[in-house]
């Protein structure tokens, strides 16, 4: 078997163990319906323009970031990645098995969010920016993997990764026009607020879905993701263990 | 190279900060053998296997493990290499055979899946998933991963700890199998019994210094005395002060490297003067009295 082949391999059997834990998956994919819910009903009508596009980026988050920083974590805690270490299956192969699985969970939730914003809040998908809208996702979804696995080198243990984890995005999620629209903050809310990959993720999502065809490509938007993709990779491949941390 | 030792060790050292965990040593295993490493928590074992299978660095020495510096992480070692971890590390929602089979997967011939879960006496369980099975019963899908790519070497961490007995006998069976069919294994164990049952050759290991190394006969043969002889006296009898035995509670014990002489003597002894032996017997030395006595000396001397 080559190492594509390998790396496929890893997928499927990460993607099989996931739908065994049928609570974990059913929350998994409830979580950011929940968070659509509220939001529309608490900022009323036309929320729900915003709200689609916003809850898009959330999800892509969690199942990359969030999810992927987690597992892995508890995956070297549980001596997992020391056993895969010692077999012949190569380092990038296992990784990309991980972050392949995230991201197909990530793109499922895109399309169920997507649909429920068609749905229940009548919010257009932008069919005619599509491959836009793709571009954007892949580039978000690689970028917040990189990311996940970068903090996860930082995270002592299994039980402080949702701590940790939490702590670092959730104020880049309130503060980067994906919880609260940022038009009403301050302007240096707003400065700090550009200099996260979230803002970038949540401003380009929002462009395209809004936007349509008449929307400008988020060129700047996507560069400045990319960015922090790659900080990402290099911050991953210096901090990463294979072994618990004692 | 037919000739060529499985694992060739010079002068090996580590070093976390300022501790000397292992203090140059140096050992050779050669192939279809199997050698056991033996020693305290914290005497360096665990360091010396995990430099050999490629998970620790080293600060200083000469390592081959079937050719290759384990240091490098390469491929065309770890294809040769089975490893039994002390900790278990498998996805718990996948069943026994998937497991298996993934890892199977990661190696160019491997062994047959169903095979190997027998070998590992976990074909009952083939089908359930790794979170229903007992501690024992997961220790046994470390083996069983550890056999699947077909290795050359193997390396076995405490393999059989949290085992029943049948379940120890059986995975003993399993392991003299495999060097049946010519295969190397390393084993460390906390077992004596374990390591005198199945090691051709053994190392001790204290305070990151090899102290002992040589078959369990030459280690338990090169110490002063290798035989132990004990009874009890009905109330009141003393053995004679020339016998050099000691109390021991309610028994006595004799120690001595010439055991027929001294049998001759203690029962001579027991017939002239109308005393009764009570439950006499006479030991060979054990591989763990020799362990407690080398690595009790490594300690003394630090």
């Amino acid at each position: 078997m080559n190492d594509v082949a390998l790396a496929l391999r890893q997928i499927r059997y990460e993607n099989r163990a996931f739908w065994r834990n049928p609570p974990a998956a059913f929350f998994t994919f409830a979580f950011p319906l929940i968070f659509m819910v509220i939001f529309n009903v608490l900022f009323g009508e036309g929320a729900s323009r915003f709200f689609t596009p916003a809850i898009i980026v959330f999800s892509v988050i969690t199942a990359t970031y969030t999810n992927l920083a987690i597992a892995v974590t508890i995956a070297r805690d549980d001596g997992i990645l020391k056993r895969v270490r010692g077999t012949p299956l190569p380092t990038w192969a296992y990784l990309a098995g991980r972050i392949g699985h995230a991201i197909i969970i990530g793109f499922l939730l895109v399309a169920i969010v997507a649909a429920f914003g068609a749905l229940a809040f009548d919010v257009e998908v932008p069919w005619e920016a599509m491959p836009s809208v793709l571009l954007v996702l892949v580039v978000g979804a690689a970028t917040f993997s990189a990311l996940g696995l970068a903090i996860a080198g930082f995270i002592p243990n299994a039980e402080a990764a949702p701590a940790v984890v939490n702590a670092v995005i959730l104020p880049a999620l309130f503060i980067s026009n994906v919880f609260i629209p940022i038009e009403n903050a301050p302007d240096w809310v707003d400065t700090v607020s550009k200099l996260l990959p979230v803002r970038h993720f949540a401003d380009a999502m929002l462009t395209l879905y809004t936007g349509g065809s008449a929307a400008d490509f988020p060129w700047t938007d996507l560069g400045i993701l990319a960015a922090w993709g790659l900080a990402g990779v290099v911050l991953a491949v210096r901090t990463f263990s294979w072994e618990p941390r004692r | 190279m037919a000739t060529e030792p499985a694992i060739d060790i010079r002068g090996l050292r580590k070093s976390y900060g300022s501790l000397e965990a292992v203090r140059g040593i140096d050992l050779r295993v050669e192939r279809g053998e199997v050698f056991s490493l033996l020693g305290p928590n914290g005497a360096g074992k665990t360091t010396t296997v995990e430099i050999l299978e490629g998970h620790r660095s080293r600060s200083a020495g000469e390592v081959s493990v079937l050719g290759h510096d384990p240091g490098r992480n390469d491929p065309a070692l770890k294809r040769q290499v089975g490893i039994v971890l002390q900790q278990t590390g498998v996805d718990l929602y996948l069943t026994v055979r998937e497991v298996v089979e993934m890892i199977a997967g990661y190696y160019p011939a491997p062994r047959d899946v169903d095979e190997v879960i027998g070998l590992a006496g976990l074909t009952e369980q083939r089908d359930q998933r790794v979170k229903k099975l007992s501690g024992g019963q997961r220790r046994r899908v470390d083996l069983a991963v550890a056999l699947a790519g077909d290795p050359e070497l193997l390396f076995l961490d405490e393999p059989t700890t949290g085992f029943d007995p049948s379940a120890r006998r059986q995975a003993w069976e399993t392991v003299r199998g495999l060097t049946a069919l010519g295969k190397t294994i390393f084993l460390t164990t906390h077992f004596m019994d374990e390591a005198q049952a199945l090691a051709d050759r053994l190392a001790i290991i204290a305070d990151g210094v090899i102290v002992a190394a040589g078959t369990a006969s030459e280690l338990i043969g090169a110490s002063s005395t290798t035989s132990r002889i004990r009874f009890r006296l009905p109330d009141g009898s003393r053995p004679p002060d020339d016998s050099g035995a000691r109390a021991d509670g309610a028994w006595w014990e004799i120690e001595t490297d010439a055991p027929t002489r001294a049998v001759h003597d203690l029962t001579g002894w027991a017939l002239e003067s109308g005393t009764t032996l009570i439950d006499l017997e006479i030991t060979r030395r054990s591989l763990e009295d020799v362990y407690l006595q080398l690595t009790a000396d490594a300690e003394a001397t630090e």
